[in-house]
């Protein structure tokens, strides 16, 4: 079941397309990791899913719904660019910009203490924003982002600004608010948070959506068949040996063993390389080499539109 | 709606919890002092030659009144309803008409006119008036003195009685030569007092409202509230919010400043109550005497009391309800017109000092309503004066300045029906730019960058 889903969405500023019949399907109380690269329109994407601006074309259903006004009570949005008033005191500025998401005064007060003392900030309460460190001032706005238990939780680059424990708690955070129930869109460049937190992605670039699906399933799209075998025994060239096809990337000695990068050919399995190879060497380690989030990103926002999922990566 | 009224209180509170606003509120009233003073001396320079005409049933100013720079005196003789029926057609600037008096010297005279009479004729008038005035009684004094008396004792209660203080009442006549009395100075601090704080309004808290959006804007806590409200709430809570603190401050400058009046005149009224009896003694021995000794008469309480007398009819001549009512709409709606615009201005820059390129055109209509103003008010009945009411721009500055002068009903709902609409067009306007302007940084913006926004569709 999708919680959110956009069908050909496009808006243009004056002659800049900024969005090109974009399609993105978020399934509900996932983790959704929106990326491209700057400039792509991912900024302008999240903020028409915000109904800041209105898309020229296409239809956008929140919740089985046309995503509408009232929907804005059921979205929680943590920008990129972000800040608070500095001169006035963090509880009142909490409780203002969680009445303007619709909590009533009393309730916004319950869940504000709550989760002052669940980030450890009660003591800043009546203190000035502008008193407050970068890092004291995003957890004010990360509380303030999720303090209306949204069903969408859209964050902009989350972490910048934090220091690794404070990003850890973050991360803790986020997990634990997918488990309730919530539905995460979350953009960043990266890519390490994405393999860790983003159960499904979306690549936008050039105003147009490349790649989008399960996390693991474009990885598996993405594998070339390529291993990393470790071994010793055999000081000579590894091409030898293997007579089935194989492609010896690279080959090297490292300290006290060799370090080889093979591709198989379509057909070959494993279990067949590894049977040719134990007639000559003694294996230290096998392993897939699994393309990280980092070279998918890059290989399909630079080589665009000519995507071959099976050339062998580096 | 609820969000909307969420925005005004937090635009309102934070503002008048600020020490600038107590420091404001304290200091306006004593700035209004000096916004009386000001426009009565500007409005002394006029260099137009103005012809009036005297009748003189006294007999006593018969070629008193020398011209000067710029007023030229002829003297009638016909009496008073024939010259006030003449006088539309006979191109002078006024009719001056000394009464005959039978007990004591004419210390009344009355100014007949189509507008308001110029302030610096009403003083030549009562200048000439009061020295001869003064010289008659002197004379008179020196005749009675008995040889033999102590001069020295006598000289300065000569010199006391001889003071005289010469009343003029201004009259308006109609066209259709119906009289209306008329006050210009009570209309001319009025007209220029709303107008001056009008300008001041609009200027010092519409930028308040341009420095409030782009502290939003260069905080970047824009993006977080407008995914909460549309922006065109959020431009109208801050305008509106602003408003509230703008009237707030007038309310508490016009307590504060109806306090200190008071205090004020209530020190000066005990003291003049007990000086009273005395003189009315005085004047009871004056009538006593004969006739051509009419000089020994002196009425300083009966003088008191008219001056008195002037500016509570003069106050009275005010159409309070059409002048308050009027102050306020210009008040809100000049404001409300103006706001709108700072707030699209606030919206296209990063940083205040970015400003300056779009204030000018804004500013500018505002200057000019209150440059001109200080000529509008020696001809509120021109057609500058009327076109600058007109024009919403400058019409709430200027139609302030004639309001106390009297302006034709039609001329008055027309400028603000145009008031209105401008209002409307300008937010609606400043509301597009605003809207695309809060999402941009580090942009250079220029005028056509803000002409592409107003295309904008969403």
């Amino acid at each position: 079941m999708d919680l959110f889903t956009a069908t050909n969405v496009s808006k243009t500023y004056a002659a800049h397309k900024a969005l090109d019949k974009i399609n993105i399907r978020v399934p509900e109380q996932s983790i959704f990791g929106l990326l491209g690269p700057n400039g792509a329109g991912k900024t302008t994407f999240i903020r028409i899913v915000n109904r800041i601006i209105a898309p020229d074309e296409g239809e956008l259903i929140f919740n089985g719904k046309k995503l509408g006004p009232e929907d804005i009570g059921k979205i929680g949005y943590l920008p990129e660019e972000r800040g608070l008033y500095k001169k006035m005191l963090v509880g009142e500025q909490a409780l203002y910009l969680a009445q303007l998401k619709g909590l009533s005064h009393h309730d916004a007060l319950i869940k504000l203490k709550y989760w002052f003392d669940k980030f450890e900030i009660r003591g800043w309460w009546n203190r000035k924003v502008e008193e407050l460190s970068k890092g004291m001032q995003q957890k004010v706005q990360f509380i303030v982002t999720i303090v209306h238990n949204p069903k969408l939780l859209i964050f902009d680059e989350p972490f910048s600004g934090f220091d690794p424990i404070n990003v850890n708690l973050l991360k803790e955070e986020i997990l634990s608010l997918r488990n309730n129930g919530s539905t995460i869109i979350f953009s960043t460049h990266n890519m390490g948070s994405v393999e860790e937190l983003c159960d499904h992605i979306a690549l936008i670039n050039n105003a147009k959506t490349i790649l989008e699906g399960n996390v693991n399933s474009i990885k598996k799209t993405f594998k070339t068949n390529t291993f990393e075998i470790c071994y010793t025994g055999y000081d000579e060239d590894l091409r030898n040996i293997l007579s089935s096809g194989e492609n010896v990337i690279l080959q090297e000695k490292e300290d006290d063993h060799f370090k080889a990068t093979v591709q198989l050919p379509a057909g070959l399995t494993t279990n067949s390389l590894i049977r040719e190879m134990i007639l000559h060497v003694t294996l230290q380690s096998f392993n897939e080499i699994i393309p990280s989030m980092n070279d998918i990103f890059i290989r399909t926002v630079t080589e665009k539109h000519t995507i071959s999922p099976n050339l062998p990566l580096n | 709606m609820k969000k909307i009224l969420l925005i005004i209180r937090r635009e309102y509170l934070t503002r008048v919890k600020k020490r600038s606003f107590i420091v404001m509120t304290i200091l306006g009233p004593l700035l209004m002092a000096a916004v009386f003073v000001v426009p009565i001396y500007l409005a002394t320079n006029s260099n137009e030659m103005k012809n009036v005409a005297v009748l003189d049933q006294s007999g006593l100013f018969f070629e008193k009144f020398k011209d000067s720079d710029n007023i030229k005196f002829h003297y009638i003789t016909e009496d008073l309803t024939t010259a006030k029926e003449n006088f539309p057609r006979s191109h002078d600037y006024a009719l001056l008409f000394i009464p005959k008096t039978e007990l004591s010297l004419p210390e009344n005279a009355i100014i007949y006119s189509s507008g308001q009479v110029n302030i610096n004729v009403k003083s030549y008038v009562s200048n000439v008036m009061s020295r001869q005035i003064e010289e008659l009684k002197l004379e008179a004094k020196i005749r009675d003195l008995q040889p033999g008396t102590n001069v020295n004792s006598t000289t300065t209660d000569i010199l006391k009685s001889i003071k005289s203080n010469v009343d003029i009442s201004t009259i308006k006549l109609g066209s259709n030569g119906e009289e209306q009395k008329s006050y210009p100075e009570v209309s001319m601090v009025l007209g220029m007092f709303s107008a001056v704080l009008i300008y001041f309004f609009i200027f010092m808290f519409g930028s308040q409202v341009m420095r409030g959006v782009i502290e939003e804007k260069t905080s970047r806590i824009i993006e977080v509230i407008i995914s909460s409200v549309k922006p065109f709430q959020l431009m109208m809570g801050k305008i509106i919010g602003v408003a509230l603190v703008g009237l707030t401050q007038f309310m508490l400058w016009v307590i504060l400043t109806f306090g200190i009046v008071t205090i004020a005149t209530s020190a000066f009224t005990g003291k003049l109550k007990s000086s009273l009896p005395n003189e009315q003694v005085i004047t009871n021995q004056g009538q006593s005497f004969h006739a051509d000794k009419l000089a020994h008469a002196s009425h300083p309480a009966n003088t008191n009391q008219e001056g008195v007398n002037e500016v509570f009819s003069a106050i009275n001549s005010i159409d309070f309800p059409v002048m308050i009512g009027s102050f306020l709409f210009y008040f809100l709606f000049g404001y409300l017109l103006y706001a709108a615009l700072f707030a699209a201005i606030g919206s296209a820059v990063d940083s205040e000092s970015d400003t300056q390129q779009f204030m000018l055109p804004i500013t500018m209509p505002l200057i000019f309503a209150f440059v001109t103003a200080q000529y509008i008010i020696q001809e509120p009945q021109g057609p500058l004066a009327f076109w600058l009411s007109i024009i919403p721009l400058t019409s709430p500055v200027v139609m302030m300045v004639r309001i106390p002068f009297g302006v034709p009903v039609l001329q008055v709902i027309l400028s603000m029906i145009l008031l209105l609409l401008g209002f409307v067009g300008t937010t609606w306007m400043a509301g597009k730019i605003y809207r695309t302007g809060i999402l941009m940084y580090g942009k250079k913006v220029n005028y056509k960058e803000l002409w592409k926004w107003l295309k904008y569709k969403n």
